[in-house]
């Protein structure tokens, strides 16, 4: 019995969304008095998995070759699958990533297990049965979500939860896993990757720009003060709309939803779609010279005022807090 | 080419989320349903790739007769027939297998959907359908072309962005650029009326997981305002009051 983490690496590292997964993973086998395992899958250095220790895993699998680089929907299933009968999983937790409910859909069928995304706290468990908390309604509500099968799957929203770190070491082992040319299909030929950028998804700090901003030209006043907080960058549906920004930088209801510990919204209105995107942040600055702005009901902090005279002020101070 | 398109019958994006005083169940009360808005990426492209290339497209539905207004919305923008299966959807495992079943039925080349529905956020029944069916699934892709039993995608990933060609049969969920959803016009509309939508019934599946309750975020506090001509002093609260830089 155990309870089986998938865990996403990118560029040797593992994801912070993975140290998450694994803190909550460390905590589901705690409570139900099993171990906790890893599972990783491509070319990542021993020594920084055994770092994987501080999140609670006692072992971590290694399943590593040549065609398992990039993210291969068909061989991750099955490797998946494989480490979860090799260590006769109860619970498999994901990220709720792209890969994580890329795969999680598919394992969920193979395997018969009950599946729940978007979860953002941990189950509360009852004999076989778990209750997981998981976003619904775009981040506008939560709902209680029932497990009955006996493998459960659970895919952890981002920044949902917490990182714990305590001493240890996790053990290394390797897992063979014999993959077929059929395994392989859908490998990418070519990879597209946005360099130099704060992951939006994972950043802790995200500031984000509307129309507010009148037009591209005034884009860098959002890049400065991203750049000042060590954040990324976002935009309104408008924004990415009218070709500004591209559409993976667009938060909302229709594009993607995050949750960093501090959003800053410019010169964005706060339509009830766009709140849907952001409303699990933390802390929440709205920046606007509309006071009657929809977005300062869901803010922490406002400033009615003009985005062009506001942002280089706060810029400003940011870089002075780092000096 | 036979394309395959799942809709799912969302509440309005402006809707005002609220729960039945038991907190059990969605209050419909006043709320306008629409198509899921990812799904209507899905169904716009499916349309384009028709149209340059010829086929049919089917919209398929799990509903009660109230989601008929959405499927025929999806006739009126270009869908040639649709397929309502008759049932509360209860969770993504049990609406997975009405899809997968019909879609074996169909011999449909191309499956698609949008990457998560705005109500429920699963991210579940592409994956699900095509793990029934035994082919591949893409999800989310951004980007679709189809070349003779080929298509081509860009699917997103955390960073960046990947091209994958694969062998049709496929599923593929969808998310923006996409496409850019249609408006039906007069047209459309009238069509759409004589359109077949055939109602069939579910087939035998279990539920693995049992929505028991609803609740709403912790209202916020209220909003702190800042003078704009003293704004450095929200980078102080920012990393002394709030700590979160």
């Amino acid at each position: 019995m155990s309870v089986l983490v998938l865990i996403e690496c990118a560029d040797g590292q593992v994801r912070k969304s993975s140290l998450e997964t694994a803190s909550y993973g460390a905590q589901v086998a705690q409570a139900m008095g099993t171990e906790a395992v890893g599972l990783v899958i491509g070319d990542v250095p021993v020594d920084e998995l055994q770092l994987l220790g501080r999140q609670g895993m006692q072992k971590v699998y290694l399943c590593n070759n040549a065609n398992l680089k990039d993210f291969v929907p068909g061989a991750f299933v099955k490797i998946i699958a494989q480490a979860a009968q090799t260590v006769n999983a109860q619970v498999i937790i994901l990220a709720n990533s792209n890969i994580g409910t890329a795969v999680g859909s598919r394992l969920a069928i193979r395997l018969g297990a009950s599946l729940v995304t978007n979860a953002v706290a941990l189950p509360e468990i009852d004999g076989n049965t778990f209750k997981v908390k998981k976003s619904v309604f775009s981040g506008k509500a939560f709902a209680e979500v029932v497990l009955t099968a006996d493998l459960k799957i659970i895919a952890v929203k981002k920044n949902a939860v917490d990182i714990i770190e305590q001493e240890g070491t996790a053990e290394i082992a390797t897992l063979n896993v014999d993959l077929a040319a059929a395994d392989l299909i859908g490998a990418p030929q070519e990879t597209i990757r946005a360099t130099g950028e704060v992951l939006l998804t994972e950043a802790d700090v995200v500031v984000s720009g509307g129309r507010g901003l009148r037009g591209p030209e005034n884009w860098h006043l959002i890049e400065d003060l991203a750049k000042a907080l060590g954040g990324a960058t976002a935009c309104s549906k408008p924004v990415a709309d009218s070709g500004w920004r591209p559409h993976h930088e667009h938060v909302g209801q229709t594009g993607i939803t995050i949750s960093p510990n501090l959003y800053v919204a410019a010169g964005i209105s706060g339509a009830i779609q766009h709140l849907g995107g952001v409303n699990s942040s933390k802390v929440i600055v709205v920046i606007n010279k509309d006071p009657e702005a929809p977005f300062f009901k869901a803010a922490d902090y406002g400033i009615v005022g003009d985005v062009a005279e506001v942002l280089p002020k706060l810029t400003e101070a940011a870089k002075a807090l780092n000096r | 080419m036979k394309i395959l398109v799942c809709i799912s019958n969302v509440p309005d994006t402006t809707a005002k989320i609220s729960f039945t005083p038991d907190n059990k169940a969605f209050n419909t009360a006043g709320v306008q349903f629409v198509i899921n808005p990812y799904d209507e990426y899905a169904l716009t492209r499916a349309i384009e790739l028709k149209e340059a290339q010829g086929g049919t497209v089917t919209v398929i539905n799990v509903g009660e007769a109230d989601t008929e207004a959405n499927i025929r919305k999806a006739l009126a923008i270009g869908a040639d027939n649709a397929i309502r299966v008759n049932a509360k959807p209860t969770d993504a495992f049990f609406v997975a297998q009405q899809i997968a079943h019909y879609a074996q039925e169909g011999a449909y080349d191309l499956i698609l959907m949008g990457k998560e529905s705005v109500d429920y956020n699963g991210f579940q029944v592409h994956g699900m359908v095509a793990e029934i069916l035994g082919i591949s699934a893409i999800t989310p892709a951004v980007k679709l072309d189809v070349n003779g039993n080929t298509a081509t995608l860009e699917r997103e990933i955390e960073g960046g962005k990947e091209v994958i060609s694969v062998v049709l049969p496929l599923v593929a969920s969808c998310q923006q650029p996409m496409s850019e959803p249609r408006i039906p016009n007069m047209r459309g509309i009238m069509t759409a009326r004589t359109k077949p939508l055939k109602v069939v019934e579910p087939v035998g599946a279990e539920a693995k997981t049992i929505f028991e309750s609803y609740s709403l975020p912790e209202k916020k506090t209220g909003v702190k305002l800042i003078d704009p001509a003293n704004a450095e002093e929200l980078i102080r609260l920012l990393r002394n009051e709030a700590k979160v830089i």
